[in-house]
C-alpha cells in the first residue's frame, strides 16, 4: 500500500525526519508511537502533502505511484485520507455539502458518475451512524462550533463517507474522553477491510486497546527505532520510552 | 440550487474571463456627444416626453452645472469627461415590441448569451423581466397577467407617458436632483429605466426584474428605477447588469428611489457584475449609483446586492426610516480583484419611533484592489428606541489589496441601541490544506470558503439569482490565492 524508504525532511531549515522507513500493506494497520517531537505529526503532515515542509531525501511510493510527486489533492483523490489532529473550522459551509463536493471531485478524478443526491442521502445516514453523529452535526458547519469530541467524530464520518485505502489517524485519540474514544475506534474498526490500511499515531496506548493494531512502531529522533506487535505498545504504556533511549545509546556506543 | 451541480461550477471556473463582454451588432440610434440644454431638449424630444419632464431635466442641468464631483470616497480614478459621452443610444428599432415575438432575433440572442432567454424565465420561473440595453427598455414580459392585478411594471418613459400622475407624485421625493453630483446628471440625462407600481394591499406574485446592459461604446448608461409598494403591498424586485469588454472607462450613474408606504415591504436585489476592466486596470465601469429608499409607518425596504463588476464602485443602498416601526436591512456582498476599487455601504436614517435597521456586509478584496465599507447609522432625536444592528467583515486573498471600513454613527436619542461587529480576516492555508486533504481543487476550495463567508448574504437572494452570485463570485476570484 504505502512504501517509505529513507525518508529526510526539514522545516525552516531544522532536520526533522532522519531516515524514516515504513512498509503498510493492503489489510494492515500500524500504530507509530513516541515521545513529543519525535517527528510523529510531521510524518503525517509530509504524507498528506503539506507545504510547509521540505523533503530532502528518500521516496514515498503509494499504491504503486510516486507520492511526492502528487499535488495535495490528487493524493486524497487516489485514496490518502488525513485525519487531522486539529480539524479546521470552514463557517459557513455545510458539513453535507463539503463533502459532497470532496466526493464529487474524487469521483470525477476516477473517471466515475457524480452522486445522486438519494445516493448521497443514504451514505450519510449510513456512516453518521457508524459514528453516533448526530444527523444535524451533518449538516452545520464545518467543525464550527463543535466541541472537540465532534470534531474527531467528524473526521471518521468524513473518513467513512470517503472510503479511503490509506487513512492515517494523528493523534486521534488526544482531548477524548472513555465514550468518545471508544465510538471513534468502534467507527475505525467496523471501516476495516482487506483492501484498506490504516497508520494511527497516537501517545497512548490507550487507543490501542480498542483498535488492535498489526504492528506497533517507536519513532525517536526521525526515525523507527524499534518495531513490533501489539504488546510492544503495553510496553512502553508501561516502562516509557527511556528505556529504548537507553537501548539506542547503548547500541551506539 | 436545485439543478446546479458541482460539474457546472466547475465548467464555469474554467470559464475565467469576463464572459458577458461581446458586443451585439444592432445598429443604433446614438445622438452626438456632448452635453448642454439642447442635448437635454433632444434626449427629451427623442422620448417624446410632456413638457414637465423636460422643465424637470432643465432644472436639475441647472443644478449639476453649481456642482462639483464628491471627492471624499476612498476610490482613485480619472474623471469623466462630460462633453465625450453620448448621452443617448438606442437600439435602432427602437420601437416598444408588443410581443416577445416581435423582438429582434440579435437582441434575443443578446439575452441568450446573458443567459436570460425570456422564454425560458417566461416558463419556468415566471419571473417578470424589463431589459433596458443602452439606453431603451427593449421588452416586458407579463405584463398582462400583472395588471389585472393593477400593478404597472413598465420601462420608465412609458410611465412617464401612461401614468404621469404617479411619476410626478413621487419622482425625486427620495432623491431630489440636487442630492448629488451624479444624481443631478442623471435627473438631467436620463434615457430610461424600469418603473413599477403595486396598488394597495396587493403582493405582486412573481419576482420583477430588470436586466441593464451598456452596448454601444463611447456611451454612458443612465438609467432611473422608480418602485412604489402602496399601503400593504409587498414586491421583490431584482436588477441585474452587464456590459461589453472595452478598453474605455464608461460611466453608469444611474437612481434608483423605493417608497414603501404605510405596513408595505419592498426587497430590492442587485447582482451587480459590469465590466471590471481587465487584469491590468484598463477600461471597465464606473459605477456611481444613488440608491434609496423611503419607509413609512411599519413598512420594511430590505436592500441586497451582490457587487462584482465596475472598476469603479461608489454606490450606498439606503433607507430612511420615517415612520414608526419601519424597518430597513442593507446586505452586501462586495468582491474587489485586480485594480478594482469599490467604496460601497449604506445610511440608515432613524427618524420615527421603534425603527430598526440590520446591516450586513461583507467585503472580499484580492488582486491589487481596494475594498471599502461606509456606512452611516443616524439616530434622530426623535427617533426613541430606534435599534440598528451592524455586521462588517472584510476576507484578504492575499497581501496586495486593501480592506477598509469607515462607520460613521451619529446618535441623538438616548434610547437607541447600537451595536457594531467587525473582523478582517484572510483565508487561511489552514483551511485551504484541510479541503484539499479532502480531494478539493483550490478553485473549489476558495469557491466554498468564500461562498460560505457570504452565506447570509447570498441566503437573501431569490433562488435564481443566488445561483448566479455563487457562480460569479467563484469566477471573479478565480486565481486569486498563492
Amino acid at each position: 500500500m504505502i512504501n517509505i524508504v529513507n525518508l529526510h525532511a526539514e522545516v525552516e531549515e531544522k532536520k526533522i525526519l532522519k531516515g524514516l522507513n515504513l512498509n503498510v500493506k493492503a489489510g494492515e494497520i500500524h500504530a507509530i508511537m513516541g515521545p513529543n517531537g519525535s517527528g510523529k505529526s510531521t510524518l503525517a503532515s509530509i504524507l498528506a502533502g503539506k507545504e510547509d515542509y521540505t523533503v530532502t531525501a528518500g521516496n514515498v511510493e503509494f499504491d504503486g505511484k510516486d507520492l511526492l510527486e502528487l499535488s495535495t489533492e490528487d493524493r486524497a483523490r487516489q485514496g490518502l485520507f488525513l485525519a487531522f489532529q486539529y480539524p479546521i473550522e470552514i463557517p459557513g459551509v455545510s458539513n453535507v455539502n463539503f463533502l459532497k463536493s470532496a466526493l464529487n471531485e474524487i469521483r470525477e478524478y476516477r473517471g466515475e458518475e457524480q452522486i445522486s443526491a438519494k445516493d448521497f442521502l443514504a451514505l450519510v445516514k449510513e456512516k453518521s451512524a457508524l459514528v453516533e453523529l448526530d444527523s444535524k452535526l451533518a449538516s452545520r458547519s464545518v467543525n464550527e462550533g463543535f466541541s472537540g469530541g465532534e470534531k474527531k467524530r467528524n473526521e471518521i464520518f468524513q473518513m467513512a463517507m470517503l472510503n479511503p485505502k490509506l487513512a492515517i489517524l494523528d493523534e486521534t485519540d488526544s482531548g477524548l474522553d472513555i465514550d468518545a474514544l471508544r465510538i471513534v475506534a468502534n467507527g475505525v474498526n467496523k471501516l476495516r477491510s482487506p483492501k484498506n490500511a490504516a497508520i494511527i499515531i497516537t501517545h497512548y496506548q490507550r487507543l490501542l486497546d480498542y483498535i488492535i493494531p498489526d504492528f506497533v512502531h517507536v519513532l525517536y529522533d526521525g526515525r523507527i527505532v524499534k518495531s513490533g506487535g501489539k504488546e510492544l505498545a503495553l510496553e512502553l504504556e508501561e516502562k516509557g520510552y527511556d528505556w529504548i533511549k537507553e537501548e539506542l545509546a547503548s547500541n551506539a556506543e | 440550487m436545485s439543478n446546479y451541480t458541482e460539474t457546472d461550477l466547475e465548467k464555469d471556473l474554467q470559464d475565467q474571463e469576463y464572459k458577458y463582454g461581446f458586443v451585439t451588432n444592432i445598429e443604433s440610434d446614438k445622438i452626438p456627444v456632448g452635453l448642454n440644454e439642447d442635448i437635454i431638449r433632444l434626449i427629451s424630444s427623442k422620448k417624446e416626453e410632456p413638457n414637465w419632464m423636460l422643465d424637470y431635466r432643465l432644472k436639475a442641468f441647472a443644478v449639476w452645472q453649481t456642482m462639483t464631483e464628491p471627492e471624499w470616497g476612498h476610490v482613485h480614478y480619472e474623471k469623466p469627461k462630460f462633453d465625450e459621452i453620448a448621452y443617448y443610444s438606442a437600439p435602432k428599432q427602437s420601437k416598444k415590441y408588443e410581443s416577445w415575438e416581435d423582438v429582434d432575433p440579435e437582441m434575443k440572442a443578446t439575452m441568450k448569451k446573458l443567459g436570460i432567454s425570456m422564454e425560458e424565465q417566461m416558463r419556468l420561473t415566471g419571473v417578470a423581466v424589463d431589459f433596458v440595453m443602452d439606453s431603451v427598455s427593449v421588452a416586458t414580459s407579463f405584463k398582462s397577467k400583472l395588471s389585472e392585478l393593477g400593478i404597472i411594471f413598465c420601462s420608465f418613459s412609458e410611465a412617464v407617458k401612461e401614468h404621469p400622475e404617479l411619476v410626478q407624485k413621487y419622482m425625486g421625493t427620495v432623491i431630489p436632483t440636487s442630492d448629488n453630483f451624479y444624481a443631478a446628471l442623471n435627473s438631467a440625462v436620463f434615457t430610461d429605466g424600469s418603473f413599477c407600481y403595486i396598488p394597495k394591499g396587493v403582493r405582486c406574485p412573481m419576482e420583477l426584474s430588470t436586466y441593464f446592459r451598456i452596448n454601444e461604446g463611447g456611451t454612458g448608461q443612465f438609467e432611473r428605477t422608480l418602485v412604489i409598494a402602496d399601503e400593504g403591498a409587498y414586491v421583490s424586485y431584482l436588477e441585474g447588469c452587464t456590459a461589453p469588454q472595452r478598453d474605455e472607462n464608461q460611466l453608469h450613474a444611474a437612481v434608483v428611489e423605493l417608497i414603501a408606504l404605510e405596513n408595505a415591504e419592498i426587497k430590492y436585489s442587485t447582482v451587480q457584475n459590469w465590466y471590471p476592466g481587465d487584469k491590468n486596470g484598463l477600461g471597465g465601469i464606473y459605477n456611481f449609483v444613488t440608491k434609496r429608499g423611503i419607509c413609512e409607518r411599519k413598512s420594511k425596504i430590505s436592500w441586497t446586492q451582490v457587487e462584482t463588476g465596475s472598476a469603479v464602485t461608489w454606490k450606498y443602498p439606503s433607507c430612511i426610516l420615517k415612520g414608526d416601526y419601519s424597518i430597513g436591512e442593507f446586505y452586501s456582498v462586495a468582491v474587489t480583484n485586480n485594480y478594482q476599487q469599490a467604496d460601497t455601504g449604506t445610511k440608515m436614517i432613524h427618524l420615527g419611533k421603534n425603527t430598526k435597521s440590520t446591516i450586513i456586509s461583507k467585503g472580499i478584496s484580492a488582486g491589487k484592489s481596494q475594498n471599502s465599507y461606509r456606512g452611516l447609522v443616524q439616530i434622530h432625536k426623535n427617533a426613541k428606541n430606534a435599534r440598528n444592528f451592524s455586521q462588517c467583515d472584510s476576507l484578504l486573498m492575499g497581501d496586495t489589496c486593501g480592506a477598509h471600513t469607515f462607520p460613521y454613527i451619529e446618535c441623538k436619542n438616548p434610547s437607541a441601541k447600537i451595536e457594531h461587529e467587525a473582523t478582517t480576516s484572510k483565508i487561511g492555508e489552514d483551511q485551504l490544506f484541510y479541503c484539499k486533504q479532502r480531494g478539493l481543487s483550490e478553485e473549489k476550495a476558495i469557491s466554498l470558503i468564500v461562498n460560505g463567508y457570504c452565506k447570509e448574504v447570498l441566503n437573501q437572494l431569490p433562488m435564481e439569482f443566488a445561483v448566479e452570485a455563487q457562480k460569479l463570485l467563484a469566477i471573479s476570484l478565480e486565481g486569486s490565492v498563492g
